[in-house]
């Protein structure tokens, strides 16, 4: 496996665009060395501010240096960016729709020998009943890069959820990314497969096994959550019928609850969730967390045919 | 104008403060008297001589900014805001009315003069050293004015903005603590004491003063002494208040926190504000 981790895109892709825009700032809470931007507190001291462990005061922060026309990333551990200072986003950032973006590293299972205190199952879910939250989960080192940049321009508050481990490369350096459209990765017409984050290279592997066994995929990367592509995912209905989401977040109110919601209105298709089982991690590695909750390329394409059949 | 004049003059304006935010609340029917008289005279002291403004221009780059982190006392921002212009007067009567800009807490995206929007306790002041920051950086000259409850500094985030506000050295922040010594449900004494204020401010390296919240002369002194100060401490200023101040069945009784009068009281509110001397 050849690839990187999405935090890793951000410590990079956050320095340069500080460089080249002195009112980008970021907000760090004492988790700056995990979270990548030890670099740009070291080459940006002015652009730069760290409040210690105190991530309801970061949020608030950045809100007020957002009045002033900074552009602020708070940056910090997805479990805390979400629920530490969720209703902070909510009040200071959402409510006035300032331009802040939470940047949060270690999302999903992604802390696994943390423990469950630390894996942020509940993230995508809980940002994406704030209004005015756009929700984005990039599937590799290289989209990371495009969409960090595209918050970045963007003049909303934006969550951005990173990876702590290395994941395979999808993409290369001249990819194309919009905020709220998902990619298309493979075209096909017997099931469709949605996926994002460091589960994306799954989905893809699961893409060929099922392509080996002459059942044709369409795997969109549905990189934004919030707003979720609504028109890609009806198409997936309209043409193909069946969906596998897979996500490494609860199955309630991620990926796979934003589909079925779609789904349900549009009257038709059926959808099979993969992610976490509504149930806590613990200490283990990565690998046995998602066997444990089916999120594997087996289990995908178990799904897949199931769905089909 | 000599120091004696400004005093009488920001007397009266407390006292068209303390008018116009009870006529809101009674209009409304809803709202937040007992804070609000509170919180009147600093008010008319910032609003009146102290803030940096342009009503004409609200987002003016270099305004002093003013964040009410006890955003439920809106009534009396409000009021302020109504008579330094930034909107038609008339706009009071519609006070947490549908589509109106007076919101129940303060809301930045449709009240002209709202420099962020506030309402959940122990965020604003927060926010309030954001806004600092970015003056620093930026080498702007403004200063940034917060006021809080004793109640609200039982929220941690307080806090953690005051350690926040020291490291960063923001001499150019200003915090007011409203301290009267009531909350939602009685007494701070009872619900969460929260001891000297001002010793505490003190102990997390702030310069704190304590005044009589209600005596212009010393607010004006207060703020005189703190004005353009380089010194690299983030301000502090304990008022000594009396919630529900100016009107005599409302002064430190806890039901007068979120309730509004009736007509027979709020005749009897006018009267007796009128009389303040």
């Amino acid at each position: 496996m050849k690839g990187r981790a999405t935090r890793e895109a951000y410590g990079e892709e956050i320095l340069a665009l500080g460089k080249e825009n002195p009112n980008i700032y970021v907000i760090d809470a004492d988790i700056g060395k995990s979270c990548k931007t030890v670099e740009f507190a070291e080459v940006l001291p002015k652009q730069h501010v760290n409040v210690g462990i105190a991530e309801q005061n970061a949020c608030g922060v950045a809100a007020g240096l957002a009045t002033c026309g900074k552009i602020p990333f708070v940056t910090t551990y997805a479990i805390f960016g979400s629920m530490r200072m969720s209703e902070q986003i909510r009040q200071e950032v959402c409510y006035p729709k300032l331009n802040v973006k939470i940047a949060c590293s270690h999302g999903g299972l992604t802390p696994a020998n943390d423990g469950a205190s630390h894996q942020a199952i509940e993230d995508m879910g809980i940002l994406r009943t704030i209004p005015n939250m756009t929700v984005i989960m990039p599937g590799d080192y290289f989209s990371a890069k495009k969409l960090i940049r595209a918050a970045a321009e963007f003049n909303g508050p934006v969550y951005l959820r990173f990876t702590r481990d290395a994941i395979p490369y999808i993409y290369d350096e001249n990819a194309s990314f919009k905020i709220g459209k998902a990619v298309q990765l493979k075209e096909g017409k017997d099931v469709a497969i949605i996926a994002n984050g460091d589960i994306l290279s799954r989905a893809v592997a699961a893409a060929e096994e099922l392509e080996a066994e002459g059942i044709s995929v369409r795997l969109l990367d549905m990189h934004t959550i919030k707003p979720l592509d609504v028109e890609a995912v009806k198409k997936c209905i309209d043409e193909i019928g069946f969906i596998v989401t897979v996500e490494d977040h609860n199955i309630l109110n991620g990926l796979g609850s934003a589909v079925c919601e779609v789904v349900a209105e549009m009257g038709s298709g059926r959808v099979k969730r993969i992610g976490i089982q509504d149930q806590f991690g613990e200490s283990a590695p990565y690998e046995y967390l998602l066997e444990k909750n089916g999120i594997s390329v087996k289990n995908i394409v178990a799904s897949a045919k199931d769905l089909i059949h | 104008m000599n120091k004696k004049e400004k005093v009488v003059f920001l007397k009266e304006k407390a006292k068209e403060l303390r008018k116009t935010a009870l006529t809101m609340i009674h209009g409304a029917q809803s709202g937040h008297p007992g804070g609000s008289l509170s919180a009147a005279d600093f008010m008319a002291a910032l609003y009146f001589d102290e803030l940096n403004i342009r009503p004409e221009e609200p987002r003016w780059i270099d305004r002093d900014r003013f964040v009410l982190s006890k955003g439920h006392v809106c009534p009396i921002l409000y009021s302020a805001l109504a008579l330094r212009e930034y909107f038609p007067y008339e706009t009071i009567f519609t006070l947490r009315k549908q589509g109106s800009i007076l919101q129940g807490h303060p809301d930045m995206k449709v009240c002209p003069g709202v420099d962020i929007s506030t309402g959940s306790l122990g965020q604003g002041f927060s926010t309030a050293v954001g806004m600092a920051i970015a003056a620093k950086r930026d080498g702007r000259d403004y200063r940034v004015f917060c006021l809080v409850g004793d109640g609200e500094c039982d929220e941690g985030q307080i806090w953690e903005a005051v350690m926040t506000a020291v490291k960063y050295k923001l001499d150019n922040l200003i915090l007011i603590v409203d301290n009267n010594n009531l909350q939602n449900d009685n007494t701070c004494d009872v619900v969460m004491p929260t001891g000297d204020l001002k010793k505490k401010f003190e102990a997390f390296g702030c310069e704190a003063m304590g005044i009589d919240g209600h005596a212009m002369e010393e607010i004006v002194d207060a703020f005189d002494k703190v004005r353009n100060s380089k010194n690299g401490i983030p301000k502090v200023i304990v008022g000594k208040c009396v919630k529900g101040k100016g009107v005599s069945f409302m002064e430190n009784v806890v039901m007068w926190h979120g309730m509004a009068p009736n007509d027979e009281q709020f005749k009897q509110a006018l009267t007796e504000v009128e009389a303040m001397v």
